[in-house]
């Protein structure tokens, strides 16, 4: 379907960073690379859309990820539409494929979706005739912000392959981890999956990843740390220790930054459980690349627009 | 205002010989009149060669220089990728002219064009470079090839959305006529007259594709 040695994009839709290609990978960062400066511009938008529409239906809460998604399409010049659960027709009972459907009806170019069930943006893009973009469904994966992370990485390091990143706390139910995973093990990294047993199986190292259930063991050969944000909403499950446990054992804490490589490079998706599994001083700190991270996002997302509209 | 009305005048630059496609002497003396109507057919000139093209740039930066005081800002911005090239060849010849003030920029206008929603696979977009400042001085857009004008158009309204240039003034390699918009170069190094549709003008240049050369051959590829 694709063919993007020389630069060229042919997907109609983004879903995973499983089904993308190294090259694929390239070019969605390289793109990205020539909008993180129309910030800086007088005119701070692109006439690349012009006329298409996008819309975000979110089924699930997000902060960054949306305002991205929408700031992301508005730089683009295309028209965009917020769609909420709430107070729409979904609370009245319909399926999300006639939702859905009715949006397309509209004329829509882009549908970005979050949704709770793994596999509902695939589900949608066999459905309907524009482009969808996978903005997380459920614990399966969340694209954007794997390639913003990759992007993130390899705007610090000037590179990704021979990177060893750990990526720490829940990585069971995390699509975050599951797309860094696929998108850095293309890219050549060697990732690190850190945490409790309940939270992270040894079924992972299938997926080309290592498993370790002590972070004090690998603290000190690691180029970058991605912490996952304790969810609470699971915190009850047999699968969670306590947070003070937790904390004790995988929170990144003052006491265990110090014997981390001196140049390290901490992550983080957010949102932040500060004090939970990050200390503020490390998330606030230098080595910091979390709210570069999130500028990012918007580089990154304005590519993947970009591209995914060429195809339809 | 003295400086803008002399290079309201069109500088297309005399070749000593090189431009002989068509046979026409007239080219020689660069007048663009006598270059407008020239049809491309048989026996007409297809290929320069290394040593041409060093005329040619040579020759662009003679006529620029003239046109712009060397004491002065000016800003040279090439069309990415083979304009990216040119401007830099132009900038390099300016500045051994003594023109001590240049600006340097590159665009890559794939987001500009008036194509672009069209469906077909995407083009990878690469950085605009564009580091300096635009207001109120005279830019000079480099590209290689001027055909639709459509790439010239794109370029413009790029570099408006990034400020607001005191002119912009438009040097070009090859000038192989069919626009289908009203933009015209104010230097051109070789005018083809009308080449037809099926025949590219392949402008090759030792940075990116390893020889200097100009091309006129027929498409391999219907676009």
């Amino acid at each position: 379907m694709s063919e993007s040695a020389a630069g060229i994009w042919t997907k109609k839709h983004l879903l995973t960073l499983e089904e993308l290609s190294p090259d694929e990978i390239r070019v969605v960062l390289d793109t990205a690379a020539s909008f993180k400066d129309v910030s800086l511009r007088s005119v701070k938008k692109y006439p690349a859309l012009r006329g298409r529409v996008v819309v975000n239906t979110f089924f699930e809460d997000s902060t960054r990820t949306r305002t991205s998604f929408s700031l992301a399409a508005s730089r683009l010049s295309a028209d965009v539409i917020d769609f909420t659960e709430k107070g729409s027709s979904v609370s009245k009972g319909e399926t999300l494929i006639d939702t859905a459907r009715n949006i397309e009806a509209m004329g829509v170019d882009v549908i970005v979706i979050r949704h709770k069930a793994a596999g509902s943006a695939m589900l949608l893009a066999r459905t309907v005739s524009c482009s969808v973009i996978n903005a997380g469904d459920g614990a399966h994966e969340h694209p954007t912000q794997g390639l913003l992370d990759l992007y993130t990485m390899r705007q610090r390091f000037g590179k990704i392959a021979g990177l060893r990143v750990a990526i720490v706390g829940d990585i069971v139910n995390s699509r975050v981890a599951r797309s860094n995973l696929w998108g850095l093990t293309k890219m050549g990294a060697e990732v690190i999956l850190v945490g409790p047993p309940t939270l992270v199986p040894k079924s992972f190292e299938q997926l080309g990843a290592r498993v370790v259930h002590n972070f004090d063991s690998v603290i000190g050969e690691v180029d970058v740390i991605n912490m996952l944000r304790v969810q609470f909403e699971r915190i009850q499950s047999s699968q969670f220790p306590s947070v003070r446990e937790f904390t004790q054992m995988f929170g990144l804490t003052q006491e265990r930054f110090k014997r981390c490589k001196p140049g390290v490079f901490v992550m983080h998706p957010g949102p932040m459980n500060r004090g939970i599994e990050i200390s503020s001083e490390i998330a606030d700190g230098e080595q910091s690349g979390i709210l570069t991270q999130v500028t990012n996002g918007l580089a990154v997302r304005m590519a993947v627009l970009y591209l995914v509209t060429g195809a339809q | 205002m003295d400086c803008h009305r002399a290079l309201a005048i069109v500088h297309y630059v005399a070749l000593g010989g090189v431009a002989r496609c068509g046979g026409t002497p007239s080219l020689l003396d660069g007048l663009k009149t006598a270059a407008t109507s020239l049809p491309f057919g048989p026996g007409m000139r297809n290929y320069y060669d290394q040593a041409d093209l060093a005329r040619m740039i040579d020759g662009l930066v003679v006529s620029v220089s003239a046109a712009f005081p060397p004491d002065q800002p000016l800003n040279v911005v090439g069309i990415r990728t083979r304009g990216e090239v040119l401007a830099a060849r132009v900038a390099a010849g300016l500045v051994a002219r003594g023109h001590h003030l240049l600006g340097r920029g590159v665009l890559d206008v794939t987001l500009y064009r008036d194509d672009i929603a069209a469906i077909g696979p995407r083009r990878m977009v690469r950085p605009t470079e564009l580091e300096i400042d635009l207001d109120d001085k005279p830019l000079l857009l480099v590209d290689d090839v001027l055909f639709t004008g459509r790439s010239v158009r794109a370029a413009m309204n790029l570099l408006i959305d990034f400020g607001r240039p005191a002119m912009i003034r438009l040097a070009i390699l090859v000038d192989r006529g069919g626009r289908e918009l009203p933009i015209q170069p104010d230097f051109a190094a070789l005018i083809l007259g009308n080449v037809p549709d099926e025949h590219r003008v392949n402008v090759r240049l030792a940075e990116v594709d390893g020889t200097d050369q100009i091309v006129v051959e027929p498409r391999t590829e219907v676009a």
